[in-house]
């Protein structure tokens, strides 16, 4: 017997070599045994991280059929096996007792759920679906147009799930006929779409997270990057090693601000004057990047001689309608051309192409009471289109004319001048209350590590989306980032930070009510209007997008196989049309008015996440019936019971007679998929085990839905019900749950030959019906038949930009438009910062990533007169999806707010713009009705009532509307209650006490938070006058185990006209010590806040 | 049997402790150095250690603390981010218009902006120190050195009776409610045993804990402090690194940006148990002398000899844990046949 096994410790202590006991001898025998609890797992299943978008790679450990352990994957480049919080927390998560695995049932006017079998609930969910869909089924528009459709069912979420699964949710709603299809992509990034797409050609980030580190200097603005997406930010920290500068502007001091080189505290919404002063500072001082800018982007191109900009008409641009509250924008366009605009003016083009002349203002379905919605897109049918920018950008017919000398007056460049030469440092203080001292430095550092030699990165997030003109501020970066020279090119860009595990992807292949997989436009309602006449409307002579027919009718394939012929237009047909805006928010309002009736809400949690809380809570309690599928009972899920509105007494249990269902959602651990991270990186993750009780993922559920849906409609002759039953929904299934193989779908998603080959590439796809492909830009995802987004080699073994790791779209490039990395002759424009280049020997495009351009073309390539499609891109035009190949400074079409950023405040202002007399963008989405009035503003009587400026975050440790943090207890502790963030200067002004409570109030409610008086909120010098702001984290409702009110509460409905993205980061607000009222005397509180404001239908609904 | 190469009254500074206690093969000596420069106070250390040891919830506090709700170590928390918020600058960082250095007038609004501010954040841990006061004390032998170097509760050994929780010097190690033992950070142990670094640095998504072999850490350490020294960061210091500070320097050590007592640290923490060998053997001797007399006394009274006896045990007991600085006495006074509280 060795010494260390002697029984008796004492013995070991006196014989061995321990003589303190203190050590070798002291270990007991469970001491000497122990392993880690992952070293005797069955398997290591790799999986990613389902909480934010930065797509943190993990491995799950299974014994025994059980996740034992989920820790970070260290062969990830993105994540290199580092986990936040939330992400170290999907253990508890996943396999946590907060976790509901039954189905439930709250029949009408029940006060209490009851269990019933899964079976049984989807059949009633079957039954349902098919019955509201006949009872609210519209053939033909109220003008007469055909729209195949219903408004009577919508759905809402799918950034939190996989890429598969929302394949699957557009699909079968599409063919039902259902378009009220959306998801929290709608919320937090359908600016960036706009915003990016317009400029660039794509709506993505332009960059991977992996290359910040290559950055000279990183501008972060907009976005809390270490707290909101803290792995991500490693590589941040990575550049500030090797000697970056970081600067952070933000309202607030954060865990950002903490550990970067400078911090710009400024006024919420501000942040268009903000930039537009660094792009003012930029070309008065020269600092530009000439050789770039005069290659790449459209500074020479000449506009029409009837654009007037806000310079002449005192903040508004030509072409303004003030009765229609919308622009005319075709004297935005460039001159001499023959021009097919974008978004909605695509569309109307097309109108005027077909000769059926403009279509009267439609959407009247989602119209509100009294409460006209206001505002382009709202009113119009030609909502919402400039997501179609995801991948090809605004379209341009024709040569454009230039000056290459950018002297001429009306040339981009010019324009852009006389543009921002308002935005000067002593204006960037009146608005954004920011010293001339802290703006110059911006400026200086900014220019300073920008050229040749040198490059710096953007990174913003939801701080710049969601504002009334969020698509703008991304503008006004983009125009910068192009001046300065650092678009495509290593440690440059433009990083969109998203926020959900799969919103890119959900943005991609779409539950976005104006989009089918790839960007391309769900239809509108026309005459006559067949695939011929959608192609020629919608499509471009030139750039990528020219193949779009290609694109679309191997969609069609993909949805209706063998049935989609040449005959029958591809069954075009088919697919239901939209009259207006859609939109979730017009949803909600479809729902108070009675025209919606039933609700899929997938894996989000609007009676939290979603503008005005009460209202969205309102609105379902006029839902006939209502599908809720999560983890757990989410207040969306349970409000009929214990929403605040019950508490108040404005509704009671009893008189509530929508039905509701709740079905178990299955972990992203429990299912196989594809999540699209913010880096366009598709990564699979595998099912490491099965589901329990009744929980099943969203693909089983779709697929199953639609299965019992066919089965019941099977027979039918109806031609309503043609599109669904020969809907190809043929899915393998496996498993004892008959879950469908997502490996299917994938394979579906990347499309076949007539053979049944897989395809490899887009440029692959016809146009004549030989080719399926579910969503073009994911071509190639399986090409070979082999699953590319789950290639896991690791990190370490490749150049920082991991292509080998799984698959980005497009055509797994990972640093968008990087033939800008090199010179027009393609050369690198110095080795430092080299990335791809033209090979002279080979004769082909070479580098560190996959050439974001056609590989054989030469720089020297140009195009014959007459050229289309690609061969109309010259060899030196690095924006491909651009019509005109160049980087868009100007954007001609495309954007329905104005071809140029300019500063407005937001909807609910205490300033009084100091820029322009015009207040706020004319062309705001504004809905003046019950349960959302506005505000006064500026120098409106009243306005003194809400006098701060308040704005909304995330924290760390908790995620979006709580679902998957609140009811988890390692990260409920650590933020355990709702609270709001006051200066001291605030505090003593309205008599705040730290750790006591507050009320905030607006027009919309009243909320009580904990108060936290911190030196890290300071009150601004603004428009002369000292201003306090108030910062809340949006993360919490009435349910879960920590608790709070909802900061969304007190927002308004108030949308980017471009893309109907809430208004939630910069409004007014006031702030009382103590806590709110209860019962009816909080709506009391809100209607003499309201009655002091003189607040009526009109407040707010002005144009200026 | 091994060559015991034991000095038996306390360790030489510097020395590998894992050797000392009888490990003749141990490994590097292994650690963390937590580099709160580079901490974003996102608590994925907290979170992971919870999740990896299995660590309950431990309350739904709002303290107020700025974004502390944790509080400090506990039992059931064994890595503890602290948040201070401080009018100062961070070194070089610029948060106001009056720290631009650019030659031009400042302009009206450079007097509002205010003072500036700075947010540090410091992930705390047990700090597995070289001389350990809880291991000194432990009655059980629940406490133990390892291999590595660390120091580590044994749950399936600990009765509970909390002798450690006052001899720590910096209030790490505490007695979870509703199970009585004691628990604190493991340095990942179990873990350790394969090569796998402990959850808490493998989650830190900016590196700011680093696991490793303490000698590597320290020159890692000394490279970091002279390069933020270079950086105009005058304030960072290195905390714990030391082996010659009152607990023979720490396995686990910090670089820190304000003085220890800012984090709620011990300036200047020294092993409690430092002077209990010469208590000992004072006591020891006290014991004898009036075992002595205790003797003369009844030896001038017959009869009473069975108190003779106790009074030699207890002098034998507690002059052979002074005189031979290890645990056998207090080991033997206590029954359990291990350990004593002499160094």
């Amino acid at each position: 017997m060795s010494i260390a096994n002697l029984p008796w410790p004492v013995l070991r202590q006196l014989t061995g070599s321990d003589r303190t006991g203190r050590g070798a001898a002291a270990r007991s025998r469970r001491t000497g045994e122990l392993l880690p609890r992952t070293y005797t797992a069955d398997k290591v299943v790799k999986s990613i991280c389902p909480y934010c978008g930065v797509g943190c790679g993990q491995n799950v450990y299974v014994k025994d059929d059980k996740v034992i352990q989920i820790e970070g994957d260290p062969d990830s480049p993105v994540s290199r096996g580092r986990l936040c919080p939330k992400g170290a927390a999907s253990l508890q998560l996943t396999t946590g007792s907060s976790r509901e695995h039954h189905v439930l049932y709250r029949r009408p006017h029940g006060t209490e759920w009851e269990r019933i079998p899964l079976d049984t609930a989807l059949d009633m969910v079957a039954q349902r679906v098919i019955e509201t869909r006949r009872e609210t089924w519209q053939w033909n528009s109220e003008d007469g147009k055909r729209v195949r459709r219903t408004l009577g069912i919508a759905s809402l979420g799918g950034a939190t799930l996989d890429n598969e699964e929302n394949y699957l949710i557009k699909k079968l709603f599409t063919a039902l006929g259902v378009i009220q299809v959306e998801n929290q992509a709608r919320l937090c990034h359908s600016s960036t779409v706009a915003g990016l797409g317009t400029s660039f050609g794509r709506g993505g980030a332009t960059t991977c997270l992996q290359d910040l580190q290559n950055a000279d200097c990183i501008l972060i603005e907009g976005s809390n990057f270490a707290e909101a997406h803290p792995v991500g930010f490693q590589w941040v920290m990575e550049a500030k090693a090797r000697g970056a500068t970081i600067i952070h502007v933000d309202p607030r001091y954060t865990r950002t601000s903490a550990v970067s080189d400078v911090h710009v505290p400024l006024r919420a919404g501000s942040d268009v004057a903000f930039l537009g002063g660094i792009i003012n500072h930029v070309l008065s001082n020269d600092a530009w990047f000439h050789d770039y800018v005069l290659a790449y982007t459209n500074a020479s191109t000449i506009v029409r001689d009837d654009f007037a900009d806000t310079e002449d008409l005192d903040g508004v641009f030509s072409g303004l309608s003030e009765d229609e509250r919308e622009y005319d924008t075709d004297g935005w366009q460039y001159k001499g051309m023959e021009m097919q605009s974008a978004a909605g003016e695509r569309d109307k083009q097309y109108e005027e192409k077909q000769g059926s002349g403009r279509e009267a203002a439609g959407g009247s379905e989602a119209r509100g009471d009294g409460g006209r919605p206001r505002g382009r897109g709202a009113g119009h049918s030609h909502a919402g289109r400039s997501e179609s920018h995801g991948s090809g950008g605004a379209v341009i017919h024709g040569e454009p004319q230039t000056d290459p000398t950018l002297q001429h007056p009306r040339c981009v460049m010019q324009i852009l001048k006389r543009h921002f030469s308002r935005y000067t440092p002593e204006m960037v203080e009146q608005v954004c209350g920011v010293p001339r001292e802290l703006f110059e430095l911006v400026c200086r550092t900014l220019v300073r590590n920008s050229g040749r030699e040198r490059t710096s990165a953007f990174a913003y997030a939801v701080g710049w989306t969601q504002h009334s003109n969020g698509s703008q501020m991304i503008r006004t970066a983009s125009i910068l980032q192009l001046l300065l020279g650092n678009i495509g090119r290593p440690g440059g860009g433009i990083q969109a930070l998203r926020g959900h595990a799969s919103i890119q992807g959900s943005t991609d292949i779409p539950t976005l009510f104006n989009l089918l997989p790839g960007y391309l436009p769900m239809p509108h309602a026309h005459e006559h209007e067949d695939l011929d006449a959608y192609v020629q409307g919608e499509s471009a002579d030139q750039g990528f997008w020219g193949d779009m027919k290609a694109y679309m009718v191997s969609l069609l394939k993909a949805y209706w196989g063998a049935d989609a012929t040449a005959e029958n237009g591809y069954r075009f047909d088919y697919l239901p049309r939209l009259t207006g805006s859609h939109s979730t928010y017009e949803t909600v309002m479809a729902q108070l008015d009675g025209v919606c009736k039933g609700y899929f809400l997938l894996g989000q949690n609007p009676a939290v996440g979603s503008a005005n809380g009460r209202m969205q809570r309102l609105a379902m309690a006029e839902l006939d019936w209502l599908v809720v599928r999560d983890f757990s009972l989410i207040e969306s899920a349970t409000w009929w019971k214990d929403g605040p509105e019950i508490e108040s007494g404005e509704l009671r249990t009893e008189d509530i007679a929508t039905e509701v269902f709740f079905f178990p959602a299955a972990a992203h651990t429990e299912k196989s998929g594809s999540f699209t991270n913010t880096n366009r990186m598709l990564q699979w993750h595998w099912t490491a085990v099965e589901p329990q009780g009744d929980a099943r993922s969203d693909l089983w559920f779709m697929y199953h839905l639609g299965r019992r849906i066919r089965t019941r409609l099977d027979g039918s002759t109806d031609e309503r019900d043609q599109p669904v039953l020969k809907l190809t929904w043929d899915y393998p299934v496996q498993g004892s749950l008959d879950e469908p193989k997502a490996q299917a779908v994938l394979a579906e998603i990347n499309g076949w030959d007539a053979e049944g080959r897989p395809l490899a590439a887009y440029d692959q796809l016809n146009g004549d019906g030989s080719t399926s492909c579910g969503c073009w830009i994911y071509c190639g995802v399986y090409a070979d038949g082999v699953n590319q987004a789950a290639r896991r080699k690791p990190g370490k073994e490749q150049n920082w930009l991991g292509p080998e790791w799984c698959w980005a779209w497009p055509a797994n490039r990972r640093i968008l438009y990087n033939r800008a990395s090199a010179d027009p002759d393609g050369k690198p424009w110095s080795e430092r910062k080299a990335l791809v280049w033209w090979d002279r020997d080979e004769a082909q495009w070479s580098g560190h990533d996959i050439p974001d351009f056609e590989k054989p073309k030469s720089p020297h390539y140009r195009p014959p007169a007459g050229a289309t499609g690609a061969d109309a891109i010259s060899g030196t035009d690095p924006f491909i999806m651009q019509g005109d190949g160049k980087g868009w400074l100007y954007v001609p079409a495309g954007l329905i707010d104005g071809p140029l950023p300019t500063h407005y405040e937001p909807q609910e202002s205490p300033v009084a713009n100091p820029l322009y007399r015009q207040q706020r963008s004319p062309v705001r989405q504004v809905y003046s009705r019950d349960h959302n009035r506005y505000q006064p503003s500026g120098n409106e009587p009243g306005a003194e009532v809400f006098p701060y400026v308040a704005t909304t975050y995330r924290l760390t440790e908790h995620f979006t509307a709580g679902g998957m943090s609140r009811w988890t207890p390692y990260l409920s502790e650590l933020q355990p209650e709702f609270f709001c963030e006051v200066s001291p200067q605030l505090a003593k002004e309205r008599g705040l006490v730290h750790g006591d409570w507050a009320t905030i109030i607006t027009a919309r409610s009243a909320i009580e938070a904990r108060v936290l008086v911190t030196e890290r909120m300071k009150p601004l010098r603004v428009a002369g006058r000292t201003l306090h702001q108030i910062g809340m984290p949006f993360h919490w409702g009435s349910s879960g185990l920590s608790t709070g009110d909802s900061a969304n509460d007190l927002i308004a409905i108030t949308l980017d006209p471009n893309v109907h993205i809430q208004e939630d980061k910069a409004f007014a607000a006031d702030i009382q010590p103590g806590r709110r009222p209860i019962g009816r005397a909080r709506r009391d509180l809100v209607e003499s806040y309201c009655r002091r404001a003189g607040i009526t239908e009109q407040t707010g609904m002005e144009v200026h | 049997m091994a060559v015991v190469d034991v000095q038996i009254s306390g360790f030489d500074n510097g020395r590998d402790p894992a050797r000392a206690t009888g490990y003749t093969e141990a490994p590097p000596r292994m650690g963390f150095f937590t580099d709160t420069s580079v901490c974003i106070g996102c608590k994925a250390c907290e979170v992971a250690c919870k999740e990896w040891n299995q660590v309950p919830e431990d309350g739904l506090v709002f303290t107020g603390m700025s974004y502390d709700n944790t509080q400090g170590l506990g039992a059931d928390t064994w890595r503890h981010v602290a948040f201070i918020e401080q009018s100062r600058p961070m070194g070089a960082q610029i948060t106001t218009p009056a720290q631009v250095a650019d030659g031009s007038q400042p302009s009206d609004m450079a007097a509002g902006g205010g003072d500036p501010v700075r947010w540090l954040m410091a992930s705390d841990v047990c700090k597995h120190c070289t001389e350990a006061a809880c291991l000194d004390v432990c009655p059980t032998g629940a406490l133990i050195r390892t291999e590595f170097g660390t120091v580590v509760v044994q749950e399936d050994v600990c009765n509970g009776c909390g002798y450690c929780v006052s001899a720590c010097p910096y209030g790490v190690i505490d007695q979870r409610q509703g199970d009585g033992r004691m628990w604190k950070c493991t340095l990942c142990y179990d873990r350790l045993q394969v090569g796998a670094e402990p959850a808490c640095a493998k989650s830190c998504p900016t590196d700011s804990i680093q696991f490793g072999p303490l000698d590597e850490l320290r020159a890692r350490a000394d490279e970091r402090l002279a390069q933020l020294h270079d950086s105009g960061m005058s304030e960072a210091r290195l905390y714990g690194h030391d082996p010659g500070d009152g607990v023979g320097g720490d396995g686990a050590f910090f670089l820190l940006l304000d003085e220890p007592e800012v984090y709620g640290l011990p300036p200047d923490p020294t092993v409690t148990t430092r002077d209990l060998a010469q208590m000992w053997r004072r006591v020891g001797v006290a014991a004898l002398a009036l075992a002595g007399g205790v003797a003369a006394a009844f030896a001038a009274t017959p009869g009473r000899a069975a108190g003779t006896g106790t009074g030699l045990g207890a002098g034998l007991g507690a002059g052979l844990g002074a005189g031979l600085g290890a645990r056998l006495g207090a080991g033997l006074g206590a029954g359990l046949g291990m350990r004593s509280v002499g160094r």
